[in-house]
């Protein structure tokens, strides 16, 4: 097996050894390596196919920024991990990584033929072919793109891992741990500010780490020496906190960033057993220094996507971090100074390697080094062409003409196995604008900068585009003490020599012999997006930036056009002739590197994924075989099947012991607001419908409750407990929101009443026992409370004690039947619970639940807000306009009652439904017709509510008909998937209409 | 995510927040006396500036407290903020 690792670093532990495997296969490589830098050191530079056209596509960069080395992890169902990048992955004992993009394999596949006839591929393939029939997209179109395109697999099992989230707040945030953000964190720290350095490398020192050049030294020492000294006084500051393995993610207003902290995914599988996995930082700080550096950008020319073909920045770190070649004669190809570090450094090592210079000449100590050295360098020379097909063999090159417009003279063939090019550098701005920053254009070097820095945040280092060493430091301390208020010295007599860039030449699309429709320049290597595409998509009309990218699908990968963006940007504005800064960005959003799911759901799983709400009576539920149902946040019993019964049956006969003797139902969750003040009257009358002022202490009342616009909101029995004091009960799941609705209108619009408002609902539980028998099971639970109808008629209440404790009986009924709810301080909600079930045992007082609740209300006709309304019905489209007070002068909602709108007699409005067959249980939800014949059939309405009555013996239904109010007796039709059920509009009440049983 | 200054509590996280739309515009104390249109201009009319704009917020997840803000929508910074009943800022308009 061949071994590309030529030397040791001290980055890498040549003592310890790790096995992984890739493609089924097993390799060696050391502690300290990621799967991208082991693979190289093993040989292996094809990693994957592109997405559209199927070419061998090899690792081009050591970072967050690459296109191609994207992996799926694992192969366990629940632990597999698409997306995730070679080059950011670090290696561990037993890793197992497959190519992502390579169905059938990376070696051979059948979408390589799409290579061949790519001329059919445009910019907008997609678009233009697969979009007619449209039933082919679902079945033939998707699964076959999906399937050549190899997108990752997600996970078909439920994540086992375990994560985290942890809020912190500090003075300061430095984002990035490069000579800039070492410097920054150190100045903050030092200068007792609380401070926080995030890095999302293993260690920290960015890309001066491993800077060797003798060129380039701060006092007297290689930058990389001075730096290493650096972070090991960092270390010692008390009020820093250095976060390694941590990315932001994204960075929001207010200084709140989102940063993603990576614990076990370098470990072995037995080491990450147990132990939180990822963890989501929420960070609020005062202030931000963004220095978070920046990458380098490719070169765009023919063919320049083979394997062997990387950053050139990235074969300096391989080389100099790793101990990995990636070729053993390598041609480099730049437009800039950077590159010749790495030739430099190859050189030393014994690579041989040559230089292809865009630029005319350059004269910096660092070319002069190279010249020296004797490096061939061919200045003013543009690589034409490459060859070979799993890797690069050979290339082509040519003289650049005097504009650089074209290629002059006679092509020259050089012979490699590896390929660096680098196109300059481009400054991480991606947090400076995720923030709400604005970019400014430097033509000089064709950069975006940070436009400005607020007062809370600054961006430092080669992200502001200061990219020479001298410039960094002096820059980075000036403005930190600026930035800071704060006035260190620790930079005052640092020595800093460096090699200086003069020349620069930027070319976007290099110039061809070859017509570019017969060429491949890929700029965007993950989408495959091509020079030729950009220029289409301009000649087909496209102008915009953002409509460009999203037509060729330029920069819209999940590297989200790192390496792209400026490419397309550059191209545009040289076809359309205009200059590259006005033509603005494409936005730059969050999450800067994907995030998982995990990360975001934190501890949130399972049964912490929302809070439960229990009564005091739950664990009695559950003992009687309850089935419960959320209602809200709630957990209600349902309904309590006996052995054998189904939900039918047992609904069934709740409904019917219920009518018969008498039922109880745990009433607890129901909203309660305690109000109180001297014009807590003046307030109901202003929030209900109907007229407050005249309930007698000690009488109960039901009210509805509209929005302004005069639709239902909620409705409730209020009782009034004494002169000033009254408590209202809401819907269950409307509790929070009318006490914040009544509380809004207390504090901005009424703030001259005297009310205070208190959320009672969980201090009390309430049990309501319904049905003919219920007066003497009260009886034998207060003996000595005079039930008699003259003494405690319906609507009223009363006080007793239950051993002493105060109780609230309220005889209301949401059933028709005699009922009294009996209220007590939830702690002892369970002990009532139990008195009332064997004070009821010699009348089979049976249990029911939230289903049998709304039977029996459904066959009195009382409405379920939320059910029978939906936020369009007023108290007249529900036949209530009973309840709908004439005499007051105003209430919330009253003006709206009259509207055009409201006052139409077509609305919808609620009325009963009788299905033709007694025994035809209608849908709810389901459509309402009065004519199946006549296309388009006109839809009239549709079922709210829909019972079997056990107590009617026949199926009966509520509904919100157009017109409902005069149909009474009119067929109408429900029509379904395989018939049509025939019913009459009915009354809504169909039970008891002379409210005989509240009195039983 | 804003930080926002509780005139009652002091400085908490936009998430113990609601907010509650356009601020100043007063339930008519009349309603019977107004026409469709003025009352629809009260129900529904909102002006959703892109600039200097006057908001309800109500601490909904503390002191349950509404009160106003003054916030520039084009960039999300909260210029001002002020209880209920009082007179919004006058160098904001
Ligand atoms: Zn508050």
């Amino acid at each position: 097996m061949p071994n590309y690792r030529i030397h040791k670093t001290e980055y890498i532990d040549e003592t310890k050894r790790v096995s992984f495997k890739y493609d089924g296969k097993t390799y060696f490589g050391y502690e300290g390596d990621t799967l991208a830098s082991a693979l190289l050191a093993n040989g292996i530079h094809l990693v994957g196919r592109s997405f559209k056209y199927h070419r061998p596509r090899g690792i081009v960069s050591c970072g967050a920024e690459e296109p191609n080395a994207i992996c799926q992890i694992g192969s366990k169902k629940s632990l597999t991990e698409p997306n995730v990048r070679a080059t950011e992955l670090e290696l561990y004992e037993g890793l197992e990584a497959s190519s992502q993009n390579c169905w059938p394999n990376v070696k051979f596949d059948i979408g390589g033929i799409n290579n061949f006839i790519s001329p059919l591929i445009p910019a907008g393939f997609y678009y233009k072919t697969f979009m007619w029939p449209k039933s082919f997209w679902k079945k033939v179109y998707e699964p076959l793109i999906r399937l050549s395109a190899g997108l990752g697999k997600s996970p078909t099992e439920p994540d086992p891992d375990i994560y985290d989230h942890k809020y912190v707040h500090y003075d300061v945030l430095v984002i990035g741990g490069g000579v800039s953000g070492i410097i920054a964190a150190k100045m903050a720290a030092k200068n007792n500010l609380k401070t926080l350095l995030v890095d999302d490398k293993k260690i920290l020192g960015g890309s001066t780490i491993y800077q060797n050049n003798e060129s380039i030294k701060i006092d007297d020492k290689l930058s990389s020496e001075w730096l290493k000294n650096e972070i090991q006084e960092i270390k010692k500051l008390s009020n820093l906190t250095i976060k390694t393995r941590t990315s932001i993610a994204a960075y929001h207003g207010y200084n709140f960033l989102l940063a993603k902290e990576n614990l076990t995914d370098h470990l072995p599988e037995e080491k990450k057993k147990n132990k939180i996995r990822q963890r989501l930082w929420k960070i609020r700080a005062k202030k931000v220094v963004i220095a978070t550096g920046s990458i380098e950008r490719p070169l765009v020319f023919n063919n320049n996507d083979r394997p062997g073909i990387l950053l050139s920045n990235s074969i300096n770190k391989y080389l100099d971090y790793y101990g990995v070649t990636c070729g053993e004669n390598i041609i480099l190809f730049t437009n800039n100074d950077s590159t010749y570090e790495t030739s430099i450094s190859l050189h030393k090592k014994g690579i041989k390697n040559i230089i292809v210079d865009l630029r005319k000449s350059a004269s910096s100590e660092l070319i002069k080094q190279a010249e020296s050295l004797g490096i061939k360098i061919y200045f003013n020379h543009v690589v034409t062409n490459t060859f070979g097909y799993r890797k690069i063999n050979s290339l082509e090159i040519m003289k650049l003409s005097e504009d650089g417009n074209t290629t002059v003279g006679n092509k020259i063939r050089l012979s490699c196995d590896c390929l660096g090019m680098s196109g300059g550098w481009t400054p991480m701005v991606h947090m400076h604008t995720q923030s709400g920053g604005k970019l400014d254009f430097r033509d000089e070097d064709q950069v975006f900068l940070p436009k400005e820095n607020s007062e809370d945040q600054i961006s430092v280092g080669s992200c502001n585009g200061d990219f020479d060493l001298e410039n960094i430091i002096d820059k980075t301390v000036n403005k930190i003490n600026k930035f800071l208020d704060i006035d260190n010295q620790d930079y005052q007599d640092t020595n800093i020599i460096c090699s200086k860039e003069n020349d620069k030449r930027n070319i976007w699309l290099l110039p061809n012999k070859i017509p570019l429709g017969k060429t491949k320049c890929f700029i965007d290597f993950q989408n495959d997006s091509t020079a030729k595409d950009i220029k289409l998509a301009l000649k087909e009309g496209f102008r915009s930036i953002e409509h460009v990218k999203r037509y060729t699908t330029t920069g819209m990968a999940t590297d989200q056009g790192k390496l792209s963006n400026m490419h397309a940007l550059g191209i545009i504005a040289d076809t359309a002739g205009v200059k590259m800064g006005t033509l603005g960005t494409t936005t730059f959003r969050p999450p800067f590197t994907p995030l998982t799911f995990g990360t975001l759901v934190g501890r949130n799983v399972g049964k912490f994924f929302e809070v439960v709400r229990k009564t005091s009576m739950h664990e009695w539920h559950v003992e009687n075989n309850a089935e419960f149902e959320n209602v809200g946040q709630w957990k209600r019993p349902w309904y309590y099947a006996k052995k054998g019964e189904n939900m039918h049956d047992a609904v069934q006969r709740e409904s019917k012991a219920a009518r018969d003797s008498a039922g109880i139902l745990d009433a607890s969750t129901l909203g309660k607001i305690d109000i109180q003040g001297t014009d807590a009257s003046e307030f109901l009358n202003r929030v209900y419908t109907n007229a407050w002022s005249k309930l007698a202490i000690g009488k109960c009342r039901y009210g509805l409750m509209l929005n302004e616009d005069g639709m239902v909101y909620d409705d409730g029995v209020t009782t009034r407990i004494s002169e000033n004091h009254y408590l209202m009960t809401t819907t269950t799941g409307g509790a929070a929101n009318v006490l914040s609705k009544l509380e809004d209108y207390l504090q901005t619009e009424w703030p001259e009443l005297d009310v205070y408002l208190t959320s009672v609902t969980d201090h009390y539980s309430t049990a309501s026992i319904c049905g003919p028998n219920s007066k003497k099971i009260l009886n034998k639970i207060f003996p000595n409370l005079d039930l008699s109808d003259e003494n405690f008629p319906h609507m009223s209440f009363k006080e007793d004690k239950l051993e002493n404790i105060n109780c609230r009986i309220m005889r209301i009924s949401f059933t028709g039947e005699l009922s009294y709810e009996i209220n007590i301080e939830s702690k002892y909600g369970h002990s009532l619970w139990k008195m009332c079930i064997e004070a009821g045992k010699e009348f089979n007082l049976t249990p029911y639940g939230t289903e049998t609740m709304h039977l029996l209300r459904a066959e009195k006709g009382f409405i379920i807000v939320g059910q029978d309304t939906d936020g369009t019905m007023t108290p007249s489209d529900l036949q209530m306009d009973w309840i709908v007070s004439k005499k007051k002068y105003d209430f919330i909602g009253k003006r709206s009652l009259y509207r055009s709108d409201t006052i139409r007699e077509d609305r919808k409005q609620l009325v009963g439904l009788l299905t033709d067959d007694p025994k035809e249980i209608l849908e709810e939800g389901a459509q309402i017709v009065s004519d199946v014949k006549s296309k388009p059939i006109d839809m009239l309405g549709h079922v709210t509510s829909s019972y079997f009555s056990p107590n009617l013996n026949k199926s009966i239904a509520l509904a919100v008909v157009r017109s409902g109010k005069t149909m009474k007796g009119q067929k109408l039709i429900i029509p379904m998937e395989n018939k049509n059920i025939n019913v009459t509009v009915s009354d809504t009440i169909f039970l008891d209409k002379e409210n005989k049983r509240l009195n039983a | 995510m804003f930080l926002i200054n509780c005139p009652f509590c002091g400085e908490r996280d936009q998430s113990e927040f609601s907010s509650g739309g356009e601020a100043h515009i007063v339930r008519p104390k009349q309603p019977t006396e107004l026409s469709d249109d003025e009352w629809a201009e009260y129900l529904f009319m909102r002006k959703n500036i892109k600039g200097i704009q006057f908001e309800r917020w109500n601490h909904v997840h503390g002191c349950r407290k509404w009160f106003n803000v003054v916030r520039d929508t084009s960039n999300d910074k909260i210029l001002s903020v002020y209880k209920m009943g009082e007179k919004p800022p006058v160098n904001y308009k």
